[in-house]
């Protein structure tokens, strides 16, 4: 325990603290007079957000998109730690998903056989969908921003391509829905009915194992000290004989496959199929909530729970009869104060920092020359 | 291997404490003071739009058409709640239990994305009565509301085929769902039954998920004047308000003729410039079918089933503003008994 508390600085503690807490508080503040100018009371916004959002209800839908949230914040953080953008994330997620319930659709095998094949064939696609981009940077250079973006454009069309009825999609009753096969009943992953709150997605499961392993991997292996070196600086990675290109092209894979997970809570607990309906943009929403997690296996997880937490809340405050923009408005300030407020108290640590060495050295100096003039 | 263990036990604590939270603690609907249903004058209307919402020109404008008449007959009050597009069916069923919860009634599922999520609350809300806009759902207490938009395209098929003197003719979609394959379908059909000479040129402005095509007026006015290039002189645009662009291309061209779509475009402020290049709008009369099922919940006869607001019924219909298909009118009545009597089937699918 000794050994615990002592690698604990205090003031590094505090600064832990400090930066969160003062987005957060500034979050508040910017809102408030968002909901203030709109002629509203914040207050009473604030404290419906609070009773409604802790509801049980509420807390399994959370819960729920959190799951997926979490994922698309670890796939994306991936490569943040590696100095990688992957914005990709977005296509990669939609294309394994697609390509997932068409195998799943198609399966007709036991369950306990299906569901890995399922979740294995959605790691596999997203993988391979980011490798292009990992394979283009490494071989030509290409920045992984550019490669990336025009990729998820690319999945857009592929996807729209292939679900046509006659093609892998048919047409649903009323004729204006196509969607995959559905999965059998055999294929749905396990549910967590908590009565009256609703059904709990058994994919919360799976978030959890991931991001212990995300954990596990960056902390303690040889491969994620690589990683986290070359995110650092590639020349002292390349220096002490890390392959930067094999390692690019590695993360980059790896956070395909972790993207491809993302829309597996979705089809393998809710929708069971993908369609048009299938939701959109979680890439992104990824990258804001991998900021906000500062990369950390629980900084995501906190994240992710505070993101599905505002979009509950906000869909009630639309309710409540304020404007639906707020949502928009508060997760932006959020990121933002997240951002600064990182920034600000990194940078203020820093100056201390600088300025303990500084009078430490100084005071050295001085004993130094004290002693000089007593010999 | 402290460490690890310290953030295994917060982890389980964390879990245990949200599960433990979620088994006691009191769902929302608890929390809400009691709705006062029944109480008020006139009827709760809840709608709950598809992404665009309220003020898109187009769809959902024409189901806020319906209830706003309503409400100003019946009395009452509207509450509307907008789909995002990173909506998952959670999303959408709370929008449709919140309303329902709420003690709005009757409540309303603008286009098919809430037919699932339709069918889950439906079922939880037996007392409530349900709409949905442009799809099926089957449940006791929900009125599916249903346009069979590819009668009406066949009508404007019909009107461009007597209309182009080139011989040559477009459709242009807004993005390429199966809905607007219906539009497509009929129109081409009523084209080639005119006269299967005519060529018909078919584009879409963009492709699955990404429905950027209608809300796009440049890529609809690039899309017709690529057609117009191409000799094509009547475009029929079904493509929201990328439309808008289309018709614009169109009004540029002496002789060429523009068909809209969903609203009579002819009357629409924003395009008064171009009217006079607006043969014809193909109106789906989305607001009737919206006001219908109201009337009904207000009368205490809710509509349950399946409600197809067909040629047959008015529910979409060619409008005959400007005049400019007056000469042709008695050909297109002919077309237009023809499937109503049913001696035409017009596809659903191209």
């Amino acid at each position: 325990m000794k050994k615990l508390t002592s690698r604990i600085d205090k003031e590094r503690l505090f600064l832990g603290i400090a930066a969160p807490v003062l987005a957060v508080v500034a979050a508040l503040v910017v809102t408030a007079l968002v909901i203030a100018a709109t002629g509203k009371n914040p207050g009473a916004a604030f404290s419906d957000m609070t009773t409604y959002g802790f509801a049980s209800d509420s807390q399994v839908y959370i819960l729920n998109k959190a799951t997926t949230y979490y994922l698309a914040g670890v796939a994306v953080a991936i490569g943040f730690r590696m100095n990688l953008f992957n914005i990709g994330v977005d296509g990669q997620y939609r294309l394994a998903a697609f390509i997932a319930a068409v195998l799943g659709g198609a399966l007709t095998v036991p369950g306990w056989i299906a569901i890995p094949l399922i979740i294995v064939s959605a790691m596999a696609t997203g993988a391979l969908w980011a490798a292009i981009a990992g394979v283009l940077k490494v071989t030509r250079g290409v920045s992984e921003v550019i490669s990336t973006i025009m990729l998820n454009s690319i999945a857009t069309a592929v996807i729209a391509y292939l679900l046509q009825p006659g093609r892998l999609g048919e047409l649903q009753q009323g004729g204006t829905l196509v969607s995959t096969k559905p999965l059998p009943s055999a294929s749905h992953f396990f549910n967590i009915d908590t009565g009256p709150a609703g059904v709990l997605d058994g994919f919360v499961v799976v978030a959890v194992l991931v991001g212990l392993a995300y954990w596990f991997v960056l902390g303690r292996t040889r491969f994620g000290f690589d990683l986290r070196t070359v995110g650092q600086s590639e020349s002292a990675a390349s220096a002490s004989g890390v392959s930067v290109k094999k390692m690019i092209a590695t993360s980059m894979v790896i956070s395909g496959a972790v993207a491809g997970l993302i829309g597996m809570p979705t089809l393998l607990n809710e929708s069971h199929q993908y369609d048009n309906s299938f939701p959109t943009g979680i890439g992104f929403t990824g990258i804001a909530i991998a900021l906000l997690g500062r990369n950390n296996p629980v900084g995501i997880a906190l994240g992710a729970l505070l993101w599905g937490f505002l979009e509950r809340t906000t869909n009630h405050l639309e309710f409540q009869g304020y404007d639906k923009e707020i949502l928009g408005v508060i997760q932006g300030v959020i990121v933002l104060c997240v951002v600064i407020a990182y920034e600000v108290v990194g940078r203020y640590g820093l100056k201390r920092q600088q300025q303990k060495v500084g009078a430490e050295l100084a005071a050295q100096a001085a004993a130094a020359t004290k002693k000089q003039e007593v010999a | 291997m402290r460490r690890v263990a310290k953030l295994s036990a917060a982890c389980i604590a964390t879990a245990a404490l949200a599960v433990t939270a979620t088994a006691c603690g009191s769902t929302s609907s608890d929390n809400e003071s009691s709705p006062s249903s029944g109480g008020g004058k006139g009827v709760k209307i809840g709608l709950a739009f598809d992404v665009g919402g309220r003020g898109d020109r187009s769809f959902n404008d024409s189901a806020a058409r319906g209830a706003d008449k309503a409400k100003k007959e019946f009395g009452g009050d509207i509450k509307e709640l907008t789909a995002k597009t990173s909506d998952t069916e959670a999303d959408r069923e709370q929008r449709l239990s919140d309303l329902a919860d709420a003690g709005y009634n009757p409540v309303i599922g603008v286009g098919y994305a809430y037919a699932a999520s339709m069918t889950k609350v439906a079922a939880k809300y037996p007392k409530t009565s349900f709409g949905i806009v442009d799809s099926v759902v089957n449940a006791k207490n929900v009125d599916s509301i249903n346009f069979t938009e590819e009668q009406g395209s066949y009508l404007a098929g019909v009107a461009a085929a007597l209309k182009s003197k080139s011989k040559h003719v477009g459709f242009i979609g807004g993005v390429d769902v199966p809905l607007i394959k219906k539009f497509e379908a009929g129109y081409v059909q009523g084209v080639k039954d005119t006269n299967p000479k005519i060529k018909v040129d078919t584009q879409y402005l963009s492709h699955g998920s990404d429905t950027s095509g209608f809300a796009s007026p440049d890529k609809g006015k690039e899309a017709a004047q690529g057609m117009l290039d191409n000799g094509a002189d009547v475009i029929y645009t079904a493509a929201g308000s990328s439309g808008n662009g289309a018709i614009e291309a169109v009004a540029g061209k002496k002789g060429a003729w523009a068909i809209g779509v969903d609203s009579d475009q002819y009357n629409i402020p924003g395009l008064s410039k171009y009217k006079s290049a607006i043969l014809t709008s193909m109106v789906k009369n989305v607001d009737v079918g919206v006001y219908d099922f109201i009337k009904s919940v207000h009368d205490g006869k809710p509509l349950t089933g399946t409600n197809s607001y067909s040629l047959a019924k008015d529910g979409v219909s060619l409008a005959t503003s400007g005049g400019f298909i007056d000469d042709i009118q008695a050909k297109l009545d002919a077309a237009k008994k023809k499937i109503v009597d049913g001696s035409i089937k017009v596809k659903t699918t191209p």
